[in-house]
């Protein structure tokens, strides 16, 4: 018997508006309004202004450990442009620009950062989960995001997003293997930033692509310039078409890089050649956009300097609202671990003591409280 | 003897045993040419090569399920957990194989791995980079838990782990990382496993305590005016019982100090003990300050959670009225 072939495949990947300003007018026809890009360039304006502020906000000890977005920020926006309401958006950290655009409150996720859980009170009605902090594990929640949607017979999508990375996890290969063989409407957006804090791609993949691993779980794939608007709204297109018609997960690889270093906390220049960081500056993905929109004449100087001013008004005030708002209650922690409060729980909240508990009842009731119900430092 | 911090300490121990024995190796997310997110590794890949200090795909159960392996191979593997919150997905390998191996094979297969971990709260940083799950550890068979507080025993403990021939668990209490220097023999010294330390003498009672939170009782024990001995317990498991029973015998009362959550925390274990062995001689109720049955707040609100000054003020004060 001959050694036959029994599967072969490719990848493909898709570029519209690259870094040179060149736009494949076929692939891109009639793809996004040419007010909506509009829209979309002056939201990445402004994201990337909070994202700026942010930096300078941890910089000057107002605010903890921040994970900059600056160059990705076209990832998660065309992927929300492009889901519905009903969808869910299931990010990790680098997602700003896709969470803000969805609704979420700007200061939402300043107060994250700045230490505070109130930041992740999401509003009603808004399908976003919060910023996960243990990499690779929300994939599997949008799974069953997804799985609960086609259970009700909805027609909703879940996209659920993740770094290079975190494809290294278990939960992410449990995730794929789940969504591929339940048949499940779910997007696995992969954001390939070339690093995980200090450690290249390459050690998490040493296939040319990390598109295949979508491929090896039996989905579609399909690897996309990340930095290119109008790569991401081509592919999440057909992904959600897939998803919400045939409940068929898709991986789409976004290619892009992490223009900061991985948070705050980090130096990238310890393991980073300034060369790459460099090249990369070049395809920043507001840079090429703004030189579509001024090609177009949608766009000019004039225009630039308002979205400037509009930009740095908004976020000044959003700023304002994080840090004006009221120190949480020192038992604000306490409020929402259960609906019912345990006794025990009650009372170490009540007391703010967990010892001499149970000795003295009568003093538990009594006078002496002292560190309930005071405002923290 | 030099002057230095705890990673400084940490550090030092692993350049020195990776020197004496060339089975040891590190290996974990971004210990390599970054040196560790806490520096802890740092100069350890240029010193001793790719082949030696290892950054890992981005996979806590198959850094902590290849160590073992590595270990059951014969080698000394050091891997770093880069934050006790992320133990999570090692979880399943530390618990059902490292923990078990020797007893399950009889002995024939063992797994001589240290596992390096960030522990604990009070350095401001996001979720799950606070926690303190040594009690978890110490409720599993098979494994050894410590947690030094400071650079001294830092140095020789990590000694010990690391030529120990079963898996320790190596907690590193990152609130006191930096925040204070202590002299370390440049010469290789061991501090045994299973020894607690008693920091300082007293008469009135015994306070109990680890890791980070050590630091806290002293200033405590400092601001009580009290003749209060002060019992670190620098291994978690096994625990040094005999240490804590003697000084409860003398003083009659005691009070455990610890970050984790209050339910099933060490401190249970602790009081228990102290029942079983001190019964006639206590004088008072056994004394928890603990962390709250909550999960870890985010960090505006982490100094309410931790156990200060204050809430350990309180408990001596009450502890010494009874
Ligand atoms: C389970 C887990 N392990 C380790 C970490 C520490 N950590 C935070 S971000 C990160 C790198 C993530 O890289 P990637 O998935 O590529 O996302 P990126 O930060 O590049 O967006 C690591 C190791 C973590 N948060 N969770
Ligand atoms: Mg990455």
């Amino acid at each position: 018997m001959p050694v036959k072939t029994v599967y072969n495949t490719a990848i493909e990947s898709v570029s519209i508006l690259d870094e040179h300003g060149n736009f494949d007018a076929k692939l891109g026809k009639g793809l996004i309004p040419d007010k909506d890009v509009v829209k979309l360039y002056e939201h990445m304006c402004v994201c990337r202004h909070l994202d700026e502020v942010a930096f300078k906000l941890q910089r000057s000890g107002r605010m903890g450990t921040y994970p900059e977005n600056r160059g990705q920020e076209a990832t998660s926006l065309g992927a929300a442009y492009v889901l519905k309401p009903q969808d869910w958006l299931v990010t990790c950290y680098r997602e700003n620009a896709g969470l803000f655009w969805r609704g979420l409150p700007m200061e939402s996720i300043l107060l994250h950062w700045m230490g505070d859980e109130r930041g992740n009170a999401i509003p009603a009605g808004l399908n976003v989960t919060p910023i996960a902090i243990p990499i690779g594990t929300q994939m599997l929640h949008a799974t069953g995001l997804g799985w609960s949607m086609k259970y009700r017979g909805e027609d909703g999508v879940a996209c659920t997003f993740f770094g290079d990375g975190a494809t290294s996890e278990g939960d992410f290969h449990e995730a794929a293997n789940f969504a591929a063989n339940l048949d499940l409407p779910v997007i696995f957006f992969c954001q390939n930033n070339g690093w995980a804090i200090s450690v290249p791609s390459r050690i998490q993949c040493s296939a040319p692509t990390l598109a295949q691993r979508g491929i090896a779980y039996g989905m579609d794939t399909i690897q996309v310039d990340g930095n290119d608007l109008f790569a991401v709204v081509y592919a999440m297109k057909a992904a959600v078409k897939r998803a919400r018609t045939h409940h068929r997960p898709t991986f789409i690889e976004a290619v892009t890089y992490r223009l900061g270093d991985h948070t705050t906390a980090d130096d990238a220049r310890r393991y980073r050649d300034p060369a790459e960081v460099e090249s990369w500056q070049h395809k920043d993905p507001i840079l090429r956009l703004r030189a579509y929109l001024e090609g177009k004449k949608l766009w000019n100087g004039a225009k630039q300097e308002a979205i400037e001013a509009h930009a740095k008004e908004t976020i000044s005030a959003v700023v304002k609202r994080a840090e004006d708002i009221d120190a949480p209650s020192n038992v604000d922690f306490f409020d929402s671990m259960y609906v019912t409060m345990p006794a025990d729980l009650r009372v170490q909240r009540d007391t703010m003591r967990t010892s001499s508990l149970g000795q003295n009842p009568a003093e538990l009731q009594g006078a002496p409280q002292p560190a309930a119900a005071h405002v923290a430092r | 003897m030099a002057n230095l911090t705890l990673v400084q300490a940490i550090n030092l121990a692993l350049i020195q045993e990776m020197e004496k024995d060339d089975r040891v190796l590190i290996l974990g997310e971004d210990v390599g040419r970054n040196g560790g997110v806490f520096r802890v590794t740092e100069g350890l890949h240029q010193r001793f090569g790719d082949a030696r200090v290892v950054d890992t795909p981005l996979a806590e159960s198959g850094i902590i399920g290849t160590a073992i392996g590595l270990a059951m191979g014969g080698l000394r593997p050091v891997p770093e957990i880069q934050f006790e919150g992320f133990l999570g997905p090692a979880y399943d390998q530390i618990t059902t194989h490292a923990a078990r191996f020797r007893t399950r094979t009889r002995g024939t297969l063992t797994c001589p791995l240290t596992i390096r971990v960030p522990v604990g709260g009070g350095i401001h940083a996001p979720e799950l980079h606070s926690d303190s799950p040594e009690s978890i550890y110490a409720h599993t068979p098979g494994l050894k838990v410590v947690m030094p507080s400071s650079p001294y025993d830092a140095k020789g403990l990590l000694i010990s782990a690391i030529r120990d021939p079963d898996p320790v668990i190596f907690f590193e209490p990152k609130r006191i990382y930096r925040a204070f220097r202590e002299e370390v023999p440049e010469d290789e010294y061991t501090v045994p496993i299973g020894e607690a330390r008693v920091v300082t003498e007293g008469e009135e009672m015994t306070m109990i305590s680890w890791g980070a939170s050590v630091i806290q009782c002293m200033n405590a024990i400092e601001a009580s005016g009290r003749s209060i001995e002060l019992v670190d317990l620098r291994t978690i498991y096994p625990l040094d019982i005999e240490t804590i029973a003697r000084s409860v015998r003398k003083t009659g009362r005691a009070v455990i100090v610890h970050e984790a959550p209050k339910t099933c925390g060490l401190g249970a274990e602790i009081a228990t003990l102290i029942m079983e062995h001190c019964f006639l001689q206590l004088e008072a109720p056994v004394q928890r300050v603990t962390g709250f049955d909550t999960v870890m707040p985010y960090y505006k609100l982490e100094l309410e959670y931790l156990p200060d000054e204050t809430r350990i003020g309180r408990a001596i004060e009450e502890t010494a009225a009874y």
